[in-house]
């Protein structure tokens, strides 16, 4: 079992396509393996041009502004109904448990916990690196491929700063703001939910719902994102900026952008969830 | 008739806007470049012929600093290029306009817009200069009227032009040509090697014409340089070539 979580990790990092790793021809260990520490080897060199790229001027603040917009304002719709599904699922699902256990009167603050503590955050990470990974992995790479990240280059433009600065910025910053959305739309949509089965105000829903909610409960979680957003800028513009090979070099690239992204924020969110009980109990 | 007589331009040989030399690099155990020597004046244009896949393309990305060379040397008017971190290298490309095989417009930005990349980066001209030289630039390759246009909206032939005036924006002294007519029809490529030689006319650049088409390089060169197995094989004029005895230029040149 460890051994086939071990060479799926493996396979998503080295090639981002998950089915390689269920084929019956495995590659050779140690060249999966080598491939593997290379991956990250060359995620380190990127990251540091990316650093280097993000914090010495001049700043990219138009493309910020209009990877921001690409990014973000156009994932809200998408955020924004993911949010309100969750919203009703949560309340749905745990409607008949907590009816059961009579402790019915808790439902508006479980969905608010629910919502506002991990599934907001959660899913609006993962919608996003459904959405934006794909998009940024497919960009980049079609641009490696067909040398126009090189044209920028001999133009002596460093495309770490105008392409990859601006679009990893704009997912750290979108992130916050997009779960907000989806945190407003789950709560509202969890009430709908509720209301149709057994009529309740939404005052009081909400009254409920947040009477014991503090900052601690809602601000760490918000904040995490940014970290599901860093994961999902870097490696969507790292798998982008290392396409080779054509149009299956731009497949691979969107492919292994949401794959790895996808897979890193899950990770990360264990982490993440472990750190904040920890200092935030 | 010397090369002196020919081109009056090629009188600055003794101070060469690109001299490469020595130059090695192989990719894993492909050796690509081995041991290229080139001179370029300024106000020359040297045409480097070869196979496909025989490092011309390769030789052209180390001059401009895309990719590090295994050793040797590659000096731009005299300042060495390899190893430069990105800052001066960054300087020295903004003297060199690179003009590649499929044109690498910009797929988000308009024909107008990739002209004006360059110069909204690096020059601090007000908005409404900036659009009139984008202008002028575009008219001398003949794409005024597609200003608006996005690349996937043009011909091939136009991309190339639109590249050919957005390696012009920074108005640089040096050139460098990948591939400028491949995958065109004779009639485009004759109009781009026209082009080609016009422009250098006027602006008295120095270039390098990276081709396997024949007839272009000898429209547009001054020298012609033939490429085999990592090395320059016969470097001169037209009529050098024609006169070699190698048995490979004498299949290159074919019924030339």
């Amino acid at each position: 079992m460890a051994h086939w979580i071990f060479t799926l990790a493996i396979a998503a990092v080295t090639s981002g396509d998950l089915s390689t790793a269920l084929q019956p021809s495995l590659p050779r260990p140690k060249n999966v393996l080598v491939s593997f520490f290379e991956w990250f080897g060359d995620l380190g060199i990127f990251m540091g041009r990316l650093i280097s790229a993000m914090f010495v001027p001049p700043y990219e603040g138009r493309e910020f502004l209009h990877q921001f917009d690409e990014l973000g304002a156009k994932s809200l719709p998408l955020v924004a109904l993911a949010g309100a599904a969750t919203g009703v699922v949560v309340t749905l699902s745990t409607h008949d448990s907590l009816v059961r256990f009579g402790a019915k009167s808790f439902l508006p603050a479980v969905v608010v916990f629910s919502i506002l503590k991990e599934s907001g955050p959660i899913i609006t990470a993962l919608v996003v690196s459904g959405r934006a990974a794909a998009g940024i992995g497919a960009e980049l790479g079609a641009m490696k491929v067909t040398e126009q990240i090189d044209a920028m280059e001999v133009s002596a433009v460093n495309p770490y700063r105008f392409l990859v600065a601006t679009r990893v910025m704009a997912c750290i910053l979108m992130l916050p703001l997009l779960t907000l959305a989806a945190d407003f739309c789950g709560i509202v949509m969890g009430w709908v939910a509720n209301t149709l089965s057994e009529p309740i105000s939404l005052r009081l829903f909400i009254f409920d719902g947040f009477k014991n909610v503090a900052f601690s409960d809602f601000l760490p979680s918000t904040l995490k994102t940014m970290v599901f957003g860093l994961i999902i800028g870097v490696i969507s513009c790292f798998q982008g900026m290392r396409a080779t090979g054509g149009t299956q070099g731009v497949e691979r690239a969107a492919t292994s952008a949401v794959v790895v992204a996808s897979l890193f924020v899950i990770l990360a969110d264990v982490l993440l969830v472990r750190l904040i009980i920890q200092f935030f109990p | 008739m010397s090369i002196e007589e020919q081109h009056p331009n090629a009188q600055q040989q003794d101070d060469p806007a690109v001299e490469v030399q020595s130059l090695h690099k192989s990719f894993g155990s492909q050796t690509v470049l081995d041991g290229i020597d080139l001179k370029v004046a300024q106000g020359e244009t040297v045409s480097i012929l070869g196979q496909s896949g025989t490092g011309k393309s390769v030789l052209l990305k180390l001059i401009i600093g895309l990719q590090k060379p295994d050793s040797g040397s590659i000096q731009v008017h005299g300042q060495e290029v390899t190893g430069l971190s990105s800052r001066p290298l960054n300087e020295i490309r903004k003297k060199i306009g690179f003009l590649f095989q499929q044109a690498a417009l910009y797929d988000s930005m308009t024909v107008e817009e990739n002209v004006a990349f360059p110069l909204r980066r690096h020059s601090k001209m007000p908005e409404r200069e900036r659009k009139e030289r984008v202008r002028e630039l575009l008219a001398s390759v003949g794409m005024e009227k597609s200003t608006n246009k996005l690349p996937a909206e043009i011909s091939g032939g136009m991309q190339k032009r639109v590249g050919l005036a957005r390696a012009l924006a920074l108005d640089p002294d040096i050139l460098l040509f990948d591939e400028p007519t491949a995958g065109l029809d004779p009639i485009t490529s004759a109009e781009i090697d026209d082009l080609i030689r016009r422009l250098q006319k006027e602006r008295n650049m120095a270039s390098i014409v990276v081709t396997h088409d024949l007839r272009g390089a000898k429209t547009v060169s001054d020298r012609l340089a033939v490429m085999h197995d990592g090395q320059i094989l016969i470097e001169g004029t037209f009529a050098d070539l024609q006169n070699s005895r190698d048995e490979f230029v004498r299949q290159f040149l074919g019924g030339c």
